[in-house]
């Protein structure tokens, strides 16, 4: 058994600094790399990109990613983990086993892990009585079912542990948790048995660490971000995995970042719930087990994690078609800039009254004045300029495009001094609602393909 | 005497839909039971006012001397829906470390 693991975070999330993950390999020593693309947006996305193109409907730019990466992963022996595979792990998987024959790259394994997409099977479980109901709301998937446009079940670690045991070097996964992909190298290399639940779980939260990128290691940092060196080659986190559970969280010398007690504290309060019950499919964990210390420059151990048994239900996120938004913008100069912009709200108000246009919501912001803070805010007085953000919700996609229509002759038409406008008329864009729901893990069986480059 | 939150506490903020949490910490392990003490659920929803359309939720975290908050429908809907220029709640952390608290002088670096 190895004494440790090095397991280091390639991307936060689809479209993070592209040139992050191949750092990662270059700059130190590392035996895995955990990569996240996928959103809930992301998947109905890539839905309809199948439902266009059957060989489609993963992470495009992951592709021309691999093209650097993958010799130096070959060359390092580093083995890569990315839920890149969207709604189609096997056709990202072939493209990738394409490149490395191209390549001349020979005795690698790639697998896809899959399984998770469920929305093919929504019916029958529909009328097998799994209503699907709406966590949040309670109300039953039917409800919405006509426009639904993704069903994932969101795996944890088992189906890459698989893919791992097989000799697996590049996995390839779909819905799988961000804590997953990282949780799964450490039960593979110290051979953690599923109910050893303390140290699922600190795998759990060397995931939770990974999970944002750099925002464990100086990114968005707001106790020192002017302490944080070289920000444009942050370098991003580095989970050192121990066999009995102990984390050392770090980053590679020769990059920038900061990792310390307080960038570690931030992000593992990143998007939390109730910190006592943190749900996973392979854990559930105690956030408030953690201990963390700082046992050197830019190195903190984490330690003394508890865990409890997992749940008999996986999540599973569904995405669904619910109208449009689209908002404009217009910026107003000093004077009275405020004033411009309250006036601009009014006429554009008055407008969508006159034209019959009707709306689920209409929204008004006044960006550099309210914003971001609203009224915890004091007031400005005399701002130099205003950004007048108004935006409109609706399920009749006419009304939303009159309302675009609307923004850009204000210039012409309204108060003065404005600018701002050079983008044109705003867009309309389709609102892909999220439906979140519980489902038995009986009902959905992981799949696996394992490949080899000859 | 009285100060910011900023002065003695970090945070930061995320979305999970149309829920926002923050994650308050403490800078000094002392200021936690400040902390603990005075930004209560109610004063943080009453800190908000009609930002948060629904309740506000805290938990405890005395390991890390953090308390996390959940602010319920604070973001418009959340997700693609919401019409917010801060969709998810980024910025909610700093709006919460503007609240006014009281504080022991003596707990605290004159240089504050």
């Amino acid at each position: 058994m190895k004494k440790c693991i090095r397991i280091a975070s390639g991307q936060g999330y689809w479209g993070d600094r592209f040139d992050a993950p191949i750092d990662q390999v270059k700059e130190g020593p590392i035996d895995y790399l955990v990569m996240d693309y996928l959103a809930e947006v992301t998947m109905s996305i890539m839905q309809k990109q199948k439902a266009r193109d059957p060989n489609a409907g993963y992470a495009r730019d992951f592709i021309p990613l691999m093209r650097q990466l993958l010799p130096l992963l070959v060359e390092k022996k580093v083995t890569l983990i990315t839920n890149a595979g969207g709604v189609n792990p096997v056709g990202c998987m072939i493209a990738i086993r394409e490149m490395a024959e191209k390549m001349g790259l020979s005795g690698l394994k790639i697998a896809a892990a899959y399984g998770d997409d469920i929305l093919s099977q929504l019916d029958t479980l529909l009328h097998s009585g799994n209503a699907l109901k709406n966590m949040d709301t309670g109300e039953p998937l039917q409800k919405v079912r006509s426009r639904v446009s993704s069903a994932n079940v969101y795996f944890g670690a088992i189906p890459v542990l698989e893919a791992l045991q097989r000799g697996a070097q590049i996995i390839i996964t779909g819905r799988v948790t961000d804590t997953g992909i990282t949780l799964a190298p450490m039960i593979h290399e110290f051979g953690w048995s599923p109910d050893q639940w303390d140290l699922l779980a600190a795998g759990v939260i060397g995931g939770h660490i990974l999970e944002c990128g750099a925002q464990a290691s100086g990114g968005n940092f707001l106790a020192g971000w002017k302490d944080v060196l070289n920000m444009h080659r942050i370098g991003f986190p580095i989970v050192e995995a121990y066999p009995d559970g102990h984390l050392v969280v770090t980053k590679h010398e020769t990059l920038g970042g900061l990792v310390n007690e307080q960038t570690i504290k931030e992000q593992l309060v990143y998007e939390l719930g109730d910190p006592r019950e943190y749900i996973t499919p392979d854990v559930t964990v105690d956030f408030t087990s953690i201990q963390l210390q700082q046992e050197g420059e830019n190195r903190v151990r984490v330690f003394g994690v508890k865990g409890s048994p997992a749940t008999d239900l996986y999540k599973v996120s569904i995405s669904y078609s619910d109208g449009y938004t689209c908002v404009g913008h217009l910026t107003y100069a000093w004077p009275e800039a405020l004033l411009k912009a309250q006036k601009a709200d009014e006429i554009i108000r008055q407008r969508l009254q006159y034209l019959k246009l009707e709306f689920d919501e209409i929204y008004t912001e006044f960006l550099g004045y309210n914003a971001c803070h609203g009224e915890t805010a004091p007031p400005i007085t005399d701002p130099n300029e205003v950004i007048f953000q108004i935006g409109v919700r609706g399920h009749n996609e006419r009304a939303l495009r009159l309302f675009a229509n609307e923004i850009v002759p204000l210039v012409l038409t309204g108060p003065p001094t404005v600018t701002g406008f050079g983008g044109g008329r705003p867009r309309v864009r389709e609102v892909i609602a999220y439906w979140p729901a519980l489902l038995s893990k009986e009902m959905v069986t992981h799949k696996l393909l394992v490949i080899d480059v000859i | 005497m009285k100060i910011q939150l900023i002065k003695i506490a970090h945070a930061r903020s995320g979305d999970k839909g149309d829920t926002a949490n923050i994650g308050l910490i403490a800078l000094r392990p002392e200021y936690y039971e400040v902390l603990k003490e005075q930004v209560t659920a109610e004063i943080v929803k009453k800190h908000f006012g009609n930002m948060v359309k629904g309740e506000v939720v805290r938990y405890e975290m005395p390991n890390i001397c953090a308390l996390n908050f959940l602010l319920h429908n604070v973001l418009g809907g959340g997700g693609t829906m919401t019409l917010k220029h801060d969709a998810q709640g980024k910025t909610l952390s700093t709006a919460l470390l503007r609240m006014e608290i009281e504080i022991n002088p003596a707990l605290i670096d004159k240089d504050l």
